[in-house]
């Protein structure tokens, strides 16, 4: 079995979330809240909130197509800011260009939904994230996948999905150890396919173990 | 308790993960300080933190301050002054309140590095903070949406002195020069009120109130209290009837001692007009089994709440994968997303809508209630707070002080 040029090693994060001094009551509100709050609030009403509600595998994409759809009962904005796929992005100005321009868009040929008064304000929160080693080296895919079955929900969002922004590329932390470490670049593609957001964690992550139990077995 | 018993709940990932987080505090002293050692949420959050945070290696200790009748007198007016209510102030509380929490000040030791005090009695304790040393959090077990504001200017410097403040929901913050932290309150998984019962046990218990489980039960667990709006679950559930043969569970704290409490349960009654299919039930406070049972037995839960702080019997519910209607107030929309884990509802019409809808979309309730039971686990568990308590002291270690 192939001897990885060096380990994978293994991280799991945990977030603590600062609620930041601003709220958006409607939508014109929350546009303008979008163009001035923290990349560390965009990260956590979009990347970390597919960590936070992992559970789900349908109409929960971002806090703020929720909060259009809950609050604000507009299905079709809901429906175009939920569209768009997190990861499609390397960096986070650019998701927030995105999120800002779809709500435009909207407003432009709905002018008067600006100020429509939501159910529920919408409260800017933040993440904090603190990531400590695991303690897991592997150095072979047999031993990547002992350590994988046992990976919890954190690790796996940390290291298949905020990688993304870490690398700043189309890819996550075990595509690129299997390509560049383990000289798999098959591997590496196919895990890059899983479709997180239309799946769980533990969906995800199971898909992930068939690709390298195959590779294995091959 | 200890973790290993959690790992049949969680999976063993989720307790390496506490593991991996607590190994750089180790041995780390952690202080707790509260004004109860008995009785209320905090106390019982508490009464499971330290064992945990101990078992992980950490040092933790749990300090409860004293104070007289007077003290906890004037505190009793802050808290409801704090939840929005009229204070009456007397010319000498503020003065009483710095004297108890100077003298509380002097008894205790209080130097640990990581200071958590709770809720605004010992906020004055931060006096004891020598200047730049260890980090000190308040954490707010009150809803500081629409606080008093003669009693929120006394206490806000206070507060602005520590390097971070704890909430239980957005909704609760305040403009502060501090960090302010979302911090759910939680439910143990393992205590008599959430453990797995046997059908036995639950039927027991269903039997002795005289509910026939053959047929839909709605329940709200909620104490007889107008902001609960008993009467209008009462009003729901007649709307309901219309269309469907189901029964109303009201089951809420023992009333004896409360004249409100009292007067709000014979309105209920009267509200009720002797439907046979409506158990009013007023529990003793020693009552986790039957309330466990209950939530068990039930069809769909509800929480109609006007106003709420938390409301954690909504966790409760939605641990035991029960389908929840539930008002859009206080922390309850952090634990019902609407159409995810829950049906949100703003009127009684609106509770009695959602309430028919599920009834007759059991499939959608059973998702509903599935989807409830991961995202309490994975927010709302005693050990998603011993996380948090981890992932806050990491970040402060590393971020300095405020």
């Amino acid at each position: 079995m192939n001897r990885a040029a060096r380990p994978f090693e293994f991280f799991t994060a945990s977030y603590i979330t600062r609620i930041d001094n601003q709220r958006a009551q409607t939508l014109g509100e929350l546009r303008g809240g979008l163009e001035h709050c923290s990349d560390a609030s965009i990260f956590y009403h979009t990347f970390q909130s597919l960590g936070r509600y992992h559970f789900l595998t349908e109409g929960f994409s971002n806090d703020v197509a929720q909060w259009v759809l809950a609050s604000l009962n507009r299905p079709r904005l809901a429906e175009q800011l939920g569209a768009l796929d997190i990861r499609g992005y390397v960096d986070l100005a650019r998701l927030r260009h995105d999120l800002i321009s779809t709500m435009e868009e909207f407003l432009r040929l709905h002018p008067k939904a600006a100020d429509i008064e939501a159910f529920e304000p919408f409260y800017f929160c933040s993440s904090a994230e603190v990531t400590v080693p695991l303690g897991w080296e592997a150095w072979t895919l047999a031993e990547f996948r002992h350590y994988l079955e046992r990976l919890g929900h954190a690790a796996f969002h940390f290291h298949f999905l905020v990688s993304r922004l870490r690398l700043q590329l189309q890819s996550n932390d075990f595509s690129m150890w299997f390509k560049d470490a383990l000289g798999l670049g098959r591997l590496a593609r196919l895990t890059e396919r899983i479709d997180i957001t239309t799946d769980t964690l533990d969906g995800a992550k199971a898909r992930l173990l068939r690709l390298v139990d195959r590779e294995l077995a091959a | 308790m200890q973790l290993e018993d959690y790992v049949p709940i969680l999976g063993v990932q989720e307790v390496d993960d506490l593991r991996a987080l607590a190994r750089r505090l180790a041995g780390r002293a952690v202080q707790m300080v509260n004004s109860t050692a008995v009785g209320g949420g905090v106390a019982e959050i508490l009464n499971r933190l330290i064992p945990l945070m101990q078992e992980l290696g950490l040092a933790p200790r749990w300090d409860v301050i004293t104070g007289g009748n007077d003290f906890f007198e004037i505190t009793k007016a802050f808290h409801n002054a704090l939840h929005g209510g009229p204070y009456d102030s007397r010319p000498n509380d503020f003065k009483t309140f710095l004297a108890y929490n100077e003298q509380n000040r002097q008894r205790l030791s209080l130097d640990s590095e990581f200071t958590v005090i709770h809720d605004p009695q010992p906020l004055a304790l931060i006096d004891a903070r020598p200047p730049g040393k260890n980090h000190w959090i308040w954490r707010c077990h009150v809803d500081l949406s629409r606080p008093n504001p003669r009693v929120w200017d006394f206490l806000r410097p206070f507060v602005c002195r520590y390097d971070g403040a704890l909430f239980s929901a957005p909704a609760f913050s305040r403009q502060l020069p501090i960090p302010q932290y979302l911090f759910f309150p939680c439910i143990d998984p393992l205590s008599d009120k959430n453990r797995e019962l046997e059908p036995g046990e639950v039927q027991d218990v269903t039997e002795r109130f005289g509910i026939d489980t053959d047929r839909p039960v709605l329940t709200q667990i909620s104490r007889f209290d107008r902001l609960k709006d008993p009467v209008g679950v009462i009003h729901a559930y007649q709307i309901v009837k219309r269309y469907a043969d189901c029964q109303l569970v009201l089951a809420g704290g023992s009333a004896t001692d409360d004249p409100e409490g009292a007067q709000v349960l014979a309105e209920v009654r009267e509200a009720a007009a002797n439907d046979p299919d409506v158990h009013i039930l007023d529990l003793p406070p020693w009552s986790a089994i039957e309330i466990n049972a209950l939530q068990r037995a039930s069809t769909i839960v509800i929480q109609k709440s006007l106003r709420e702080g938390f409301g954690l019997t909504v966790a409760e519910a939605l641990w035991k994968k029960k389908p929840v209607v539930a008002s859009a107030v206080g922390g309850i929309p952090a634990q019902v997303i609407h159409k995810q884990t829950g049906l949100l509802a703003h009127s009684v019409e609106g509770t009695a809508y959602q309430i028919r809808f599920l009834l007759a979309h059991p499939s959608l309730g059973q998702k509903l209630g599935e989807q409830g039971h991961d995202h309490v686990q994975e927010h709302f568990l005693i050990t998603s707070n011993v996380r948090r308590y981890l992932a806050l002291f990491l970040h402060h270690d590393s971020h300095g002080r405020s």
